[in-house]
C-alpha cells in the first residue's frame, strides 16, 4: 500500500473529480491519494464520486481556500 | 441465472437521463453511467464562484444522479476532442453557438467506443422525440444513429415506443412494453414519473446543461474568435468567458473585471497568464487584460477598472498596472463616468 499526492488546484469542478478518478484508476486497493484543490465544490464532489465508485474518504481539511481530501482506494 | 445485460447510460445530470437509466435498472439491466465534460458544461461550481449563488447546493448533478440510481459513474474529459465539434460543426449551429446535432453524434460515438472497450451491450439516453429543436427532432434521430455508427444499439427508453424496435428490444434483453412513448416539449410526464420513482430535488436547468445554448455566453465566444481572427480556444479561455464582466473598449484588448470576492479569487489564479489592473487606493475588483496595451490604452483601461471600484466617485484612484513581463506602473487616474462606458463595449 502506498501513498500518493495529486495537485488539482486552480481547476474547477468537475476537473478535480476527473483527475482524482484517473489517478485512482492507476492505483491499487488500499493505496491512499491526497488531493489538493481550490474549488470548494470538490468537498462535495470527490466524496460523492468515492461513494458511488466504492472508495473511502478518510480525511478532509479546508483552510485559506485550499481543500485537501484523502481517499483510500477501494477494491 | 443468466448474467444481466449491460447498458451504458449517458448521464447529463438532468431528469431525463436519470429516468431513462432508472427504467433500465427496473428491468434488471446492469447500468453504469458516463458523463462527458466538454468545458462548456453548466456546473453548480462555476456558478459557485459567485457569492450570490452560494446558497445553491454545490453539487455535480451527474454524480448526484448516479448516487440516486446506485450506479457507477465514469466522467470522461473530452475537452480536446470536443473542440472540433464546436469549431467545425458539420450540421451547423443552433440558435446560438450550440452545435447540438454534431455534439450528440460525437457523444454517442464516444459512448460506443467506451461500450466496446468495457464489454457493455448497448447505450441508453434520456432523449425524447421532439423535445429539443435541434438534436431531438424525429427526422434527425436517425442521423445520430447513422453518423455515430451505433446502429440499433442505441435505446431511448423514454420514447422507445415511438421509434422502431432496437436490438435490445428485438432480442428480448429489455421488455419493449415497459418502455415509454413520451414525445414533445411537455415535461409533465417526466415529472410524474420522477414522483413515482421518488426522485426529488432533481436538476432542471432552463437552458439545458451547456453554456453554448446561452446567448450571452455565445456572444463572448464569437467575440473571442473575432478578436483573435481565428476559431480556436483553450480550456482557460472558455472558463474565463463564464466569469466577470467582459469589456472590449478597442478591438485589440478586452478587460475581464471581477464582480465580487469569489470571482476576484478565481481571476487571481490567472495572474501569470494576463496583464492585470489592481485598484490600490480603494476596494475594487481585480481586472485581467487580454491583449497588448499601449500607455494610453493602459490609462483608459485603468479608468474603466476604477469605475467598478469603491472609488468610482473619487477624483483620483490609484491603479497598479502589471504587464505580462512583470513590469509594474502606478496610474493615478480619474474613474471613467458610467456615461462614457459605451454600451457596445460590453461583450
Amino acid at each position: 500500500m502506498s501513498s500518493y499526492k495529486l495537485d488539482a488546484r486552480n481547476s474547477l469542478c468537475p476537473m478535480p473529480v476527473i483527475k482524482t478518478q484517473n489517478k485512482v484508476n492507476e492505483l491499487h486497493p488500499g493505496d491512499t491519494l491526497e488531493v489538493t484543490c481550490t474549488d470548494p465544490g470538490a468537498l462535495n464532489d470527490i466524496p460523492a464520486w468515492c461513494r458511488i465508485n466504492g472508495h473511502e474518504v478518510i480525511d478532509t481539511k479546508e483552510s485559506d481556500g485550499v481543500v485537501v481530501i484523502v481517499v483510500r482506494v477501494g477494491s | 441465472m443468466s448474467t444481466p445485460r449491460k447498458a451504458v447510460a449517458l448521464i447529463s445530470g438532468g431528469l431525463d437521463s436519470l429516468l431513462a437509466a432508472k427504467l433500465m435498472i427496473e428491468q434488471g439491466i446492469h447500468v453504469e453511467g458516463i458523463n462527458f465534460y466538454t468545458g462548456f458544461c453548466v456546473e453548480g461550481h462555476t456558478h459557485a464562484i459567485r457569492k450570490k449563488d452560494k446558497k445553491k447546493p454545490k453539487r455535480n448533478n451527474a454524480l448526484w444522479s448516479a448516487e440516486q440510481l446506485g450506479i457507477k459513474l465514469h466522467i470522461l474529459d473530452i475537452i480536446e476532442e470536443y473542440k472540433d465539434v464546436v469549431i467545425n460543426p458539420r450540421h451547423g449551429y443552433g440558435a446560438n453557438m450550440n452545435p447540438c446535432l454534431d455534439c450528440k453524434i460525437f457523444m454517442i460515438s464516444k459512448a460506443k467506443q467506451w461500450m466496446e472497450e468495457n464489454g457493455f451491450d448497448f447505450i441508453i439516453t434520456g432523449e425524447v422525440v421532439g423535445q429539443r429543436p435541434m438534436s431531438q427532432r424525429k427526422d434527425l434521430l436517425p442521423v445520430v444513429v447513422r453518423e455515430s455508427g451505433i446502429d440499433d444499439l442505441l435505446l431511448r427508453p423514454l420514447c422507445a415506443q415511438n421509434l422502431a424496435p432496437t436490438l435490445p428490444e428485438r432480442e428480448g434483453w429489455v421488455d419493449r412494453d415497459k418502455l415509454l412513448g413520451f414525445s414533445g416539449r411537455n415535461r409533465k410526464p417526466q415529472m410524474a414519473l420522477a414522483k413515482q420513482f421518488g426522485f426529488e430535488d432533481y436538476a432542471s436547468p432552463a437552458g439545458g446543461c451547456c453554456f453554448l445554448t446561452d446567448e450571452h455566453y455565445s456572444r463572448k465566444l464569437v467575440d473571442l474568435w473575432q478578436a483573435r481572427n481565428k476559431k480556436e480556444y483553450e480550456l482557460d479561455d472558455i472558463m474565463l468567458l463564464k466569469v466577470g464582466r467582459h469589456i472590449r473598449p478597442a478591438p485589440h484588448y478586452k478587460l475581464i473585471v471581477s464582480r465580487e470576492d469569489g470571482e476576484n479569487k478565481f481571476l487571481n489564479g490567472y495572474r501569470k497568464q494576463f496583464a492585470t489592473l489592481e485598484i490600490k487606493s480603494h476596494n475594487g475588483p481585480l481586472t485581467l487584460v487580454d491583449g497588448e496595451l499601449s500607455d494610453e490604452d493602459a490609462k483608459q483601461a485603468a479608468r474603466i477598472a476604477a469605475r467598478f471600484s469603491q472609488g468610482r466617485e473619487a477624483e483620483t484612484v490609484s491603479v497598479k498596472f502589471t504587464r505580462l513581463n512583470g513590469e509594474e506602473t502606478m496610474l493615478d487616474i480619474a474613474p471613467m463616468p458610467a456615461s462614457e462606458i459605451k454600451k457596445e463595449w460590453h461583450v
